[in-house]
């Protein structure tokens, strides 16, 4: 997909030379992930992976021109790095980090206002578009070409919905996990615009969970919007309220939070939904041929 | 991470936020004394545990002596008190707060939360006080007031006052209306919570509001840099199992079903009750190993799982990305040896390494039911369980 990752995006990522950081930006480069260097205070000038080290990501863009950034920078220290990376322009931003300060969050989307930069994240596997490269942890070896694109706010989840559309024969034009906290920075709607703007895909694979307006107002979007296929999944009918699952956004604090309030309304308001985890593969095929 | 109203109370006094005064005890003994030197006529002796709905199951009462808190307090602590948050098993009293009784003339609600469609703060009120906002929120939503506050600049007078006229806090009240809202704002931005509540607010008869209850629930993942906070964390509110899987480094819920659950990611593993339950089956827990799990993390994770009676069989899960099937089943055989784990064990593997998992299980002596995917492993799971409850309660006679 064009919007987020392409062939011609140039990839830079921040705490470059951490050994999370350097495992994953090695993993992308052998997809052919166009990495064109690293951020690491303190450690510029240097070479990494045989690419070049900055010390701050305004200079990383002035000398490599790079609009995405893989932000690995442990939680204590991501808002910043998130907030250097909209200062320096970089158009999207991939934060990985699980554990970020939910008003670390509020500040930074107050930041971005008024700017371009997009954020992936936080508590995400990433993005991935099979066959041009991926900025993210997600193994890449399950992802094939393919024409329907995926959004969900989990990761292994997003792999289990991969493995059963190879299953059936269908490739994705890109995955995209926007995370499970409760304030991010991309939500469902953005990236399904993005997917119905995209003439790489046919249909959208949205995997939600409990917790959080997202999944409904994307759905309300949709209605009105869009005229490609949708199918949607909710994770979590079984799960108890006031507790958090997993990831600090997946928590039922009112009616509307539950699976099956959400997954109603989806099917309200027109889209295809998945009530077993196990029929995810089933539904988007059946989605694609009505 | 929640704590209990009276350390709630200690904190929004610091932040200029009036309450009664008072103070928590452990016996009936300092329960009297306490009300002695407080002072007045009236008292409320109110137990302390991390759940709403004490006053309806009986942790609130007012005594009119200082004998009569005495006895109330003797009476409260050390009982379970069962609420509609606790579960029929109740939980036990530690602990009363004792405090000055107050005559209520009006009630109101007054609390922030951050708000996941805005993504910011919001302020919240309401005249309905005493009364659960949620409860508010649905029946009368219009009674609701909200204000968005930008974190830039923060919560303004204007806002408050704007608020406070909306729910009918005016005249003398505005001044102490704004004072109140501006320490809630400040308490909760300063310590990093995601949600503080007073309710009620309430006038009382002197013509001052006061914080009659209040409760405050923190950010886990910003304890490292508020340690006050931190130390206000009581375990003894907290499954024993779940306080020991967070040192693992491992996410467990308790639930109340028999299939025991170990699975990685947040999503898979609610995916999966979800599967166990649409099998018309009952998962005993959510348990997320995480990423880059050790067979020792795994084996952990069977200890945990096992602690609960009720479990009849376990289901393992893993879609592994940046796990490692191998190191799985590792922990999976190094789990059954040094346990001695008789029940049934279902296994369901993908992703990396996944023949060299299959391999290792199979060469093990251990009995396990493997399953193809997502679908196979509920189906499989409910089956065995089904299998083992009839042979505990035979339905049909044996035949011989």
């Amino acid at each position: 997909m064009s919007v987020l990752l392409n062939k011609d995006s140039r990839v830079i990522f921040q705490g470059f030379t951490g050994q999370h950081a350097t495992f994953h930006a090695e993993e992308a480069m052998k997809i052919g992930t166009k990495v064109v260097g690293g951020v690491t205070p303190g450690k510029g000038g240097t070479q990494h992976l045989g690419l070049p080290v900055f010390d701050t990501v305004e200079e990383a863009v002035r000398e490599t021109g790079a609009d995405v950034s893989g932000i690995f920078a442990p939680p204590p220290f991501a808002a910043d790095a998130i907030m250097e990376a909209i200062d320096a322009g970089i158009k999207t931003i991939v934060v990985i980090a699980d554990g970020i300060p939910v008003q670390d969050m509020v500040r930074v989307e107050r930041y971005r206002l008024g700017t371009n930069s997009i954020i992936i994240g936080p508590n995400t596997p990433g993005i991935i578009t099979p066959g041009v490269g991926k900025v993210g942890i997600m193994p890449s070896h399950i992802y094939s070409p393919g024409r329907i694109g995926i959004v969900s706010r989990s990761g292994t989840l997003n792999y289990e919905a991969v493995a059963q559309m190879s299953e059936l024969g269908l490739g994705q034009s890109s995955s995209i996990g926007i995370g499970g906290d409760p304030v991010n920075g991309t939500d469902f709607a953005t990236v399904l615009k993005a997917f119905e703007d995209d003439p790489d895909t046919d249909a959208v694979l949205m995997i939600g969970e409990i917790g959080g307006p997202q999944e409904v107002d994307a759905a309300r979007w949709a209605k009105k919007n869009m005229r490609k296929p949708l199918i949607g999944y909710v994770a979590g009918l079984s799960a108890p309220p006031g507790r958090r699952m997993g990831h600090a956004g997946a928590i039922i604090s009112s009616e509307s939070d539950t699976a099956t309030a959400k997954i109603d309304m989806m099917e309200a308001l027109g889209m295809f939904v998945v009530r077993n985890p196990a029929d995810i593969g089933a539904t988007v095929l059946r989605a694609i041929k009505s | 991470m929640n704590i209990h109203e009276y350390q709630t109370k200690d904190l929004l006094k610091h932040y200029g936020v009036p309450v009664p005064p008072g103070r928590v005890v452990h016996t009936d003994a300092q329960a009297a004394t306490v009300a002695e030197e407080i002072g007045g006529s009236r008292w409320v002796v109110k137990a302390q545990i991390h759940s709403g709905g004490r006053g309806k199951a009986g942790g609130v009462r007012v005594g009119n002596s200082i004998d009569e808190v005495r006895v109330i307090a003797d009476e409260i602590i050390g009982t379970n008190l069962v609420t509609h948050q606790t579960g029929a098993e109740g939980r036990l009293v530690r602990r009363v707060l004792v405090e000055q009784a107050s005559n209520i003339v009006r009630e109101y609600y007054i609390g922030l939360i951050i708000d996941r469609a805005t993504r910011r703060i919001t302020l919240v009120a309401s005249a309905e006080g005493g009364v659960e906002i949620e409860v508010v929120a649905k029946q009368t939503p219009e009674r609701i007031i909200r204000e968005i506050i930008d974190p830039a600049v923060g919560l303004l007078d204007f806002q408050c006052r704007k608020v406070a006229y909306k729910v009918g806090l005016k005249g003398a009240l505005l001044p102490q209306a704004v004072k109140v809202m501006k320490g809630l704002y400040r308490c909760m931005r300063d310590n990093d919570a995601i949600m503080a509540e007073i309710n009620p607010l309430a006038i009382v008869d002197n013509g001052q509001l006061l914080a009659l209850d209040a409760k405050m629930t923190f950010d886990d993942n910003a304890l490292y840099r508020r340690p006050t906070i931190s130390e206000l964390r009581d375990f003894d509110e907290e499954d024993p199992k779940e306080v020991e899987a967070t040192g693992h480094g491992l996410n467990y819920i308790a639930l109340d079903g028999d299939v025991g659950c170990i699975v990685n990611g947040a999503g898979l593993a609610m995916a999966t009750m979800d599967a166990i339950t649409l099998h018309n089956g009952r998962p005993a827990n959510f348990l997320d190993v995480g990423g880059g799990a050790t067979p020792e993390k795994v084996a952990n994770a069977f200890r945990i799982v096992l602690q609960d009676p009720a479990v009849k069989i376990i289901l393992i899960n893993i879609f592994a990305g940046i796990n490692r099937c191998d190191w799985i089943a590792t922990g999976i055989i190094q789990a059954m040896r040094d346990q001695n784990i008789q029940m049934p064990i279902i296994v369901r593997l993908a992703g990396t390494n996944v023949e060299e998992g299959r391999a290792i299980l199979n060469a093990s002596k251990f009995p396990f039911i493997i399953a193809s995917n997502l679908n196979d492993a509920a189906a499989k799971a409910v089956a065995e369980v089904n299998n083992i409850v009839q042979k505990v309660t035979p339905l049909k006679k044996e035949h011989s």
